[in-house]
């Protein structure tokens, strides 16, 4: 065999399923350091999480991995950690990186026992047929409550609670053990190496020096960088850069084998050119099938985003442009808002994925941004026939509406079970239906509920975890649409619409959103010349108003004592704050008034 | 020549009100040189230097005010000879308006005799209202009789001008509280009444307790409607409005001093803190009383700062100050700002008078909003 060639049998392929601050990225330090990458003295804490946000949060967005030499019982094998994002809104790019591995270790803070999120990434490893490894880490804590919470998992994957393993990635305890049992239990890669390459993208990363670099795993033949490589979802071929593995450093390598786990640079620009969940093929010797699995990225929710300093737009949209070069979800065009100025209407995989773009933006690109309320993907059928697709408030059909239909999710929600009234009354009111209610142990309870995606992105996850003190653990997936009595709520000012309040809510909310939205403005908006109504509106029906009442003295007492440069300063001041004004017909708004609007939405409940 | 009128910043109280924020103090916050005693002389002493500074060409007073602070805290001896010292300065015109302010536990038939004797003729007393909890707010330490006593005492020592001053819109005050106070202040026999709206101003007493939740802030709507009877009953009582704020029974009544301000003419303000204007140029003294005569005992000016306006800022004092007068706007200080008259005129804010724009009644209420269509 060729030096470069690795013997399938020597590799063991493995992730870490974890919930965030479950330490999941101390145990990958703690892995890197005993197989000797990195020096301990040398370690940067959670040296896999490379983004910022990943580290001042403590969670992992963008999927990294990296390859470990480990010697058991004189063999010497290698170990390739492919760490996972441990969000629900990436759970596509989850199930990407869990089809690159044979075995996954779940890991489970013996303090807090397991989580939704960890369940249900838990879930999708067995349906990858993954070998699972339990381990519970943290046992050096004084609250850790190992024997408990190793009966909880054994339960749930129907194991022994003395094949839990127990380790502290932080003391380094039992990590040893742990890295030999990964050996022992996790199944070598199969694949065939004489047939067409296919290689499984479960990475794809912009780097601004090297273009696009993909993370890949090999399940058959050889990719090496004097073929070209050709993507199988487009038919696109491009030429193989570099070939490599990250040990953890990018490190070249003339190819890679059946099994094996590295990078490859395609010389593209773009991550959409390079997608998670294509097959990764040789050019010159092209597969006939792709691998199971891709699926293209949809965007969930969808919100307008400007900057508070309209100057600032040219910089919004280069730096929207500059991002989406690394995250192939990421849609925007743009729009115009009569109270926001000009800005993007943008798609996101989620919530947290919207949070994420958002504060990207504000801290790489040094943006002050307002978002509008976000809204899910509604599916409009008209009596006259035809359907709209409605992504945005303002492009909901004014023609008779026959049917709507709105995004579902199926949510897992894990709690102690004292806190089960108060969050079935929550799911309530968020129009949920109730699909199961298990116990994990006894005092710790599973509810499954259906609710509607657009119920979820507004604050839920938040009265979620004022409700549970913070106890609750939420996870979702996407579990097709549902016909829903939807309308869409207006708000007028002197009866011209303020396109940025517009929003879609079940019409048994609609009331409740226009008279909150209504009295929010009102407080908001300074009193003009004349009074103004404020209306909220289904079409053209009224549901409530309130008035501005009109502004009946608008004038300095005194000028007094000579003191005229003061009075000046202060008109001159006024006539700078006037020219500012955003207007609605003929109301002058203050710009920060609608800002403050939406920075505190309000409550539906 | 332009015409030309000057201030006296008298900056001492006896005690200080809640609301006040002028450049003012109490006698246990001052020594040295800035001290009550030695007053006069270190402002006589900066009237000596602005005489200099005119060369030959120093023009006469139309108008001298004494403003505080409350003046009449110093001797009349001390206010008679400053008055002497701009007298001896500048002249005064024949005909010429010289006011103090007083208030009307600061003053007794003596004291007026003798600053009358001293050539003032014009005095105006902040008699702010005529309830005694409202009084009590705003700190004032005069009862609400007293005022009618000083301005028969004026009368009869022979002023011919009495002001008073009135605030309406402190926390407590009904409507009919200020009806009150409207009818006694028209009692008094007085030719002309100022009523202010209760400005809180940052930092004040008044201010603090505000935040703290102590007092209701004050209510634009109620502030309108008190606006409204002020000027309901003062008209009816014979007075007429010639400023925003100021109301006087005849054309000889109104405050020439005043109207000095609002015409864009000249005058110099001797004191500390005070302001001063000439020809588009304005500057403003150090404001502390102990620096302000530390500078002129050391032969300095006790100029703090000044500015020199653009065409465009003079213009936008004279539209600001001009508008608020009857007397109105004359039509070709408007320049390029036509079609805002227009519309002001159809709102109902404004009316066209000759060759003047004149605030409506709302107009006046709404008086800077105008102003910031004009400018």
């Amino acid at each position: 065999m060729p030096s470069d060639v690795v013997d399938p049998g020597v590799i063991r392929n493995f992730c870490i399923i974890a919930h965030i601050d479950h330490g999941k990225s101390t145990l990958a330090d703690r892995m890197l350091e005993f197989t000797g990458l990195v020096e301990g003295r040398n370690m940067r804490a959670q040296y896999l999480d490379k983004m910022d946000i990943e580290r001042e949060r403590g969670i992992t967005i963008k999927a990294q991995n990296v390859r470990l030499p480990w010697t058991l019982d004189g063999t010497n094998h290698i170990l390739h950690l492919i760490d996972t994002p441990g969000h629900v809104d990436f759970s596509y790019e989850v199930s990407r990186s869990l089809a690159a591995c044979e075995g996954a270790i779940l890991l489970v803070d013996a303090a807090q026992g397991i989580e939704a999120q960890t369940l249900a990434n838990l879930y999708l490893a067995l349906e990858n047929d993954l070998h699972i490894i339990p381990v519970l880490n943290k046992i050096d804590l004084p609250a850790a409550q190992p024997e408990k919470y190793a009966a909880e998992l054994a339960n749930i994957i129907g194991c022994d609670p003395a094949d839990v393993l127990r380790v502290s990635a932080k003391t380094g305890e039992g990590v040893t053990h742990l890295l030999d049992e990964v050996v022992r239990q996790v199944p070598a890669p199969t694949g065939d190496p004489d047939a067409p390459p296919r290689a499984l993208i479960f990475d794809s990363v912009y780097d601004q020096y090297r273009g696009v670099i993909t993370y890949v795993r090999v399940i058959d033949g050889r990719l090496t960088t004097r073929d070209r490589c050709l993507m199988m979802s487009t038919g696109a071929t491009h030429e193989t850069l570099e070939v490599g593995v990250a040990a953890p450093e990018p490190t070249p390598r003339p190819s890679l084998g059946v099994g094996e786990v590295g990078y490859v640079i395609p010389g593209v620009k773009e991550v959409r050119q390079a997608r998670v969940g294509d097959t990764m093929t040789s050019a010159s010797k092209p597969a006939k099938e792709m691998l199971g699995g891709y699926r293209h990225p949809k965007p969930m929710v969808y919100s307008g985003l400007y900057p508070i300093d309209g100057s600032d737009y040219p910089m919004l949209r280069d730096a929207l442009d500059k991002l989406q070069l690394n995250d192939a979800a990421l849609v925007y065009e743009p729009e115009s808002s009569v109270a926001l100025g000009f800005g993007f209407r943008c798609g996101f995989l989620g919530l947290l994925h919207m949070e994420i773009v958002r504060e990207r933006l504000e801290r790489e690109f040094d943006l002050a941004l307002i978002s509008t309320a976000p809204n899910v993907v509604y599916r409009v059928v008209l009596e006259e026939g035809g359907e709209v697709v409605v992504t945005n408030p303002a492009d909901w059909p004014a023609a008779k509406i026959g049917q709507v239909f709105e995004p579902v999710v199926d949510a897992m929600i894990l709690m102690p079970s004292d806190y089960v009234g108060s969050v079935m009354e929550l799911c309530q009111q968020r129009r949920g239906m109730l699909k199961g209610m298990d116990y994990l142990s006894a005092d710790r309870v599973e509810l499954k509920y259906v609710l509607p995606l657009g119920e979820i992105i507004f604050d839920f996850f938040d009265q979620l975890k004022s409700r549970t003190r913070g106890y609750a653990s939420l996870d979702y997936e996407p579990a097709g649409e549902q016909e829903s009595q939807l309308v869409k709520v207006d708000i007028l000012l002197q009866g011209e619409t303020v396109d940025a309040f517009s929003a879609i809510v079940h019409k048994d909310k609609a009331y409740a959103y226009g008279t909150a939205m209504a009295s929010k403005l009102r407080e908001l908006i300074p009193r003009q010349q004349f009074e103004v109504p404020i209306q909220a509106a289904i079409g053209s029906r009224v549901i409530a108003r309130e008035n501005i009442r009109a502004m009946r003295k608008d004038v300095l007492a005194k000028c007094y004592g000579g003191d005229i440069t003061r009075k000046r300063k202060l008109l001159e001041k006024q006539k700078e704050g006037k020219r500012r004004m955003k207007m609605v017909g003929r109301v002058e708004v203050p710009q920060e008034a609608f800002i403050a609007a939406l920075q505190t939405t309000p409550k539906t409940d | 020549m332009r015409p030309f009128g000057v201030y006296v910043h008298v900056p001492f109280c006896a005690s200080r009100c809640g609301y006040c924020d002028f450049n003012t103090y109490t006698a246990s916050e001052l020594g040295g040189g800035g001290s009550q005693a030695e007053y006069a002389g270190t402002v006589a002493m900066e009237i000596g230097q602005a005489r200099s500074s005119f060369g030959a060409g120093a023009p006469v007073a139309q108008a001298v005010f004494f403003g505080g602070g409350t003046p009449t805290l110093l001797p009349p001896a001390d206010l008679v000879r400053i008055l002497d010292s701009v007298r001896d300065a500048f002249g005064l015109a024949a005909d010429a308006e010289v006011t103090t302010e007083a208030n009307p536990e600061s003053v007794d038939a003596a004291s007026l005799r003798a600053l009358r004797a001293g050539g003032f003729n014009r005095i105006s007393f902040g008699m702010q209202s005529a309830r005694p909890h409202v009084l009590a707010v705003l700190d004032r330490q005069h009862t609400p009789g007293r005022t009618a006593e000083v301005v028969a005492m004026a009368r009869d020592a022979g002023f011919e001008h009495v002001n008073v001053d009135l605030i309406y819109g402190t926390p407590g005050e009904t409507d009919d509280d200020w009806r009150a106070s409207l009818e006694a202040a028209i009692a008094t026999g007085v030719d002309h009444v100022s009523a202010y709206s209760l400005i809180v101003e940052n930092g004040t007493r008044l201010a603090a307790r505000m935040q703290r939740g102590e007092l209701p802030r004050p209510d634009d709507d109620a502030a309108a409607d008190r606006y409204l009877i002020a000027d309901e009953m003062l008209s009816a009582a014979g007075f007429e409005w010639y400023e925003v704020s100021n109301w006087a029974r005849s054309h000889a009544a109104r405050s020439r001093h005043n109207l000095l301000y609002w015409t864009d003419a000249d005058w110099w303000g001797f004191g500390p803190g005070a302001h001063s204007h000439r020809d588009g140029v304005r500057w403003w003294n150090v404001k502390h009383p102990t620096t302000y005569a530390a500078r002129l005992a050391a032969g300095e000016s006790p100029a703090q700062g000044s500015e020199t306006l653009t065409a465009a800022e003079r213009r936008m004092e004279d539209v600001m100050l001009r508008v608020r007068l009857r007397d109105g706007l004359p039509l070709d200080l408007v320049g390029d700002a036509v079609d805002a008259v227009d519309a002001l005129c159809d709102e109902g804010l404004l009316t066209v008078e000759a060759d003047r724009v004149v605030l409506t009644l709302r107009g006046r209420l709404l008086a800077d909003a105008v102003v910031r269509r004009l400018v």
